[in-house]
């Protein structure tokens, strides 16, 4: 198993009556609504609280791409993974990831993930999302009926120079290169980092992972128990493909909360998760699906949007829905360890994107619940596949000897000890 | 009007085509159009009246290859030529007011006779042109119509909203229809017509609702003043659908052109 710690990095101050004075969380949001010197101490717990992550084995720490988004204050997950790549000593850095569609040249998003996977020695997971409607087409402009194309070719001259060791020129529809030549390049190159997809339910992703041997990502807010039959299309394609069902083949996303006992996880952290549901899940439906962004496929396949509100709104879900329909697992440890369980047999998934930091969750709440995952429930779960405990093609293989950062001596050299060292 | 399809380069377009008179070519706006519309019964009257459907528009084949506006611009010079037609009068609305301003613009020998209803095309900072694309169904009458509340029984009419198919169908169709739209007016639908309008030759009228608030009547101005000649007719009382809402007006202003 592996076990990711991610954290959104949602805006914690959204005032009580958000949803009432504002039409959307995301692309249109209030700008005064943030406040840069408060990010200031935000960011900074946020990084720690991921490296708080690295210190307790989780296999990961990951980081994703959202625009002007009160819940996710990330439009650039590189430069977070940056910090992480120097602060972290053994986890994987997630970039879940970037989207590919919208750098200019994409040759770019190759040159900062080699950076990244250089910096880290090898602990690069890439991500290569489409990116949300919001993010792809309202807020960076690209036409919807057009992304997709796009994103494929960003994604062909990606992996084309991740493995080519000698300059090409790339005659795209949407690049037109010279000559190609990135430098440097990843130290994970048998053929390159590890890939991993995030999808919403369309064959054209399941059938490009598949093709590719890439994971392919449910990251979802709504749970388990209504993955299981976006998964179980997954799977079966993966079945009629005939190919092996490594459960490495697929991640998912959970909200995971663990406490003492249910009650006390019910008393720590009922307010932050209706501040994620009720606040920071407020999209204006307008923007939850331009026109042209999913495919016909897609939509005839009846998945709706996840950022379509559910009838009603999440608003009037409680705490007890919550988790019982299992859009939040949380509880004592026993209770998560089951439902973890359930989850990842019921789904096959090998790759557990956790989301322990929720809505507007103090630093401290977050570490405890954190500990108690890592300690209490993480070792009953690392055996779950042994079968598929040597797959190794979708995850990390990092240098075995690697540099510990900040290790400098403290004080510069003297001229004697120079002439000594140099003799 | 009847429903047909003609061969061109890259798909077999579909077309509505009747009436008698000159030859008029209709390019629908973003919302498409059907053989039961009454603007097109009215141009029949007098017009022997063709309407293209865009690739994805109705139940015509998509068209992965007609990505920018010098594609729409061709496409549309290939459409009138497979129907065999010589200068035909060429009338656009909205989306289709653009693709006809670029085509007399590109090919402006071929053009003798232009209407423009409140096209699409050019962009000011201070008079935004709203944005369609995030516009939620029940927002879209009071930007289309003068009168909000006739428009929405225009949109509504023969629809079964309750319907549990109705949503599925009404997304698979925008998803066809406006994404294809998208790519010459997603984010922003300028594609610097402002730069080649100058081109255009044709006798030129632009049709305009005083009460359009989708593309602000500011911008028949722009028209008027980048097409040598052109001549404006504002139409009090109508919205972007002045087509439905003052038919007739628009037909006279058409009309004018000989």
């Amino acid at each position: 198993m592996k076990f990711t710690w991610f954290n959104l990095m949602p805006w914690p101050y959204l005032p009580d009556d958000f949803r009432e004075k504002n039409r959307s969380v995301w692309v249109d949001i209030d700008q005064k609504l943030f406040d840069p010197a408060k990010s200031h101490e935000v960011y900074n717990t946020y990084m720690d609280l991921l490296e708080y992550a690295d210190t307790l084995g989780f296999d990961g720490v990951g980081v994703n791409e959202h625009h002007q988004n009160g819940y996710g204050i990330m439009p650039s997950p590189n430069i977070i993974a940056a910090g992480l790549a120097r602060r972290t000593k053994d986890a994987a850095i997630v970039v879940l990831g970037n989207s590919i569609a919208l750098y200019n040249p994409p040759i770019r998003v190759a040159e900062e993930f080699a950076m990244l996977d250089c910096i880290s020695g090898g602990r690069l997971v890439a991500g290569f999302p489409v990116g949300t409607s919001m993010d792809t087409n309202y807020c960076y402009g690209q036409i919807p009926s057009l992304t997709r194309e796009k994103y494929q070719e960003a994604h062909d001259l990606i992996i084309k120079a991740w493995t080519t060791r000698e300059p090409f020129a790339w005659n795209g529809r949407y690049n037109k290169l010279r000559h190609v030549n990135i430098w440097p390049r990843p130290i994970q190159d048998a053929p390159h980092p590890p890939v991993h997809i995030p999808g919403g339910g369309s064959v054209e992703t399941y059938d490009f992972c598949i093709d590719n041997t890439y994971s392919y990502s449910y990251l979802s807010f709504s749970g388990y128990l209504r993955a299981q039959a976006l998964m179980d299309g997954y799977w079966r394609r993966v079945d009629e493909r005939g190919v092996d069902k490594s459960p490495y083949r697929a991640g998912f996303a959970q909200t995971i909360l663990v406490a003492d006992t249910d009650e006390e996880a019910e008393r720590l952290y009922a307010e932050h998760v209706s501040y994620f549901y009720n606040r920071c899940l407020h999209v204006y439906p307008g923007f939850a699906d331009a026109p042209g962004y999913r495919t016909i496929k897609t939509i005839q396949t009846g998945a709706l949007s996840q950022y379509a509100p559910p009838r009603g709104g999440y608003t009037q879900l409680t705490w007890k829905e919550l988790t019982e329909q299992g859009h939040v697992i949380a509880g004592s440890p026993e209770t998560v360890r089951q439902r973890m369980e359930e989850l990842i047999k019921g789904l096959n998934v090998g790759n557990i994107f956790c989301l322990m930091h929720v809505g507007n969750m103090p630093a401290d709440k977050c570490m405890y619940s954190t500990k108690l995952f890592a300690e209490k429930v993480m070792p009953k779960l690392r055996n779950m596949f042994p079968d598929w405990d040597h797959d190794n093609r979708f995850w990390t293989s990092p240098l075995a000897q690697r540099v510990t950062s900040g290790s400098l001596r403290k004080e510069a050299p003297t001229s004697a000890e120079l002439a000594k060292t140099y003799a | 009007m009847e429903l047909k399809t003609v061969s061109t380069q890259h798909v077999p377009v579909r077309y509505l085509e009747g009436g008698s008179g000159p030859d008029l070519v209709f390019l629908h706006g973003a919302g498409g159009i059907t053989a039961d519309d009454p603007f097109l019964k009215a141009l029949a009257e007098k017009h022997h009246v063709y309407a293209p459907l865009i690739p994805g528009y109705g139940d015509s084949e998509e068209c992965g290859e007609i990505r920018d506006m010098l594609d729409f611009t061709q496409h549309s010079w290939d459409v009138v030529e497979a129907l065999g037609l010589k200068d035909p009068i060429l009338v656009g609305h909205s989306m289709g007011g653009m693709i006809a301003a670029e085509m007399a613009a590109t090919q402006p020998n071929d053009v003798s006779r232009l209407a423009l209803i409140c096209p699409a095309g050019l962009w000011n900072d201070d008079h935004p042109v709203a944005d369609m694309f995030s516009l939620m169904p029940y927002e879209m009458p009071q930007y289309l119509f003068h009168d909000a509340a006739a428009g929405a029984a225009i949109l509504t009419a023969g629809r079964n909203v309750e319907d549990p198919n109705f949503l599925q169908t009404y997304l698979v169709t925008n998803a066809r229809q406006l994404g294809m739209a998208g790519r010459i007016l997603f984010p922003i639908p300028e594609r610097g017509l402002s730069q080649r309008m100058y081109r255009i030759k044709a006798r030129t009228v632009v049709v305009w609702g005083d009460s359009d608030r989708m593309i602000p009547p500011f911008y028949a101005h722009g028209f008027k003043k980048g097409i040598a000649g052109a001549e404006l007719v504002s139409i009090p009382e109508a919205g972007h659908m002045v087509i439905l809402e003052k038919t007739a007006q628009v037909v006279e202003a058409i009309g004018r052109l000989g």
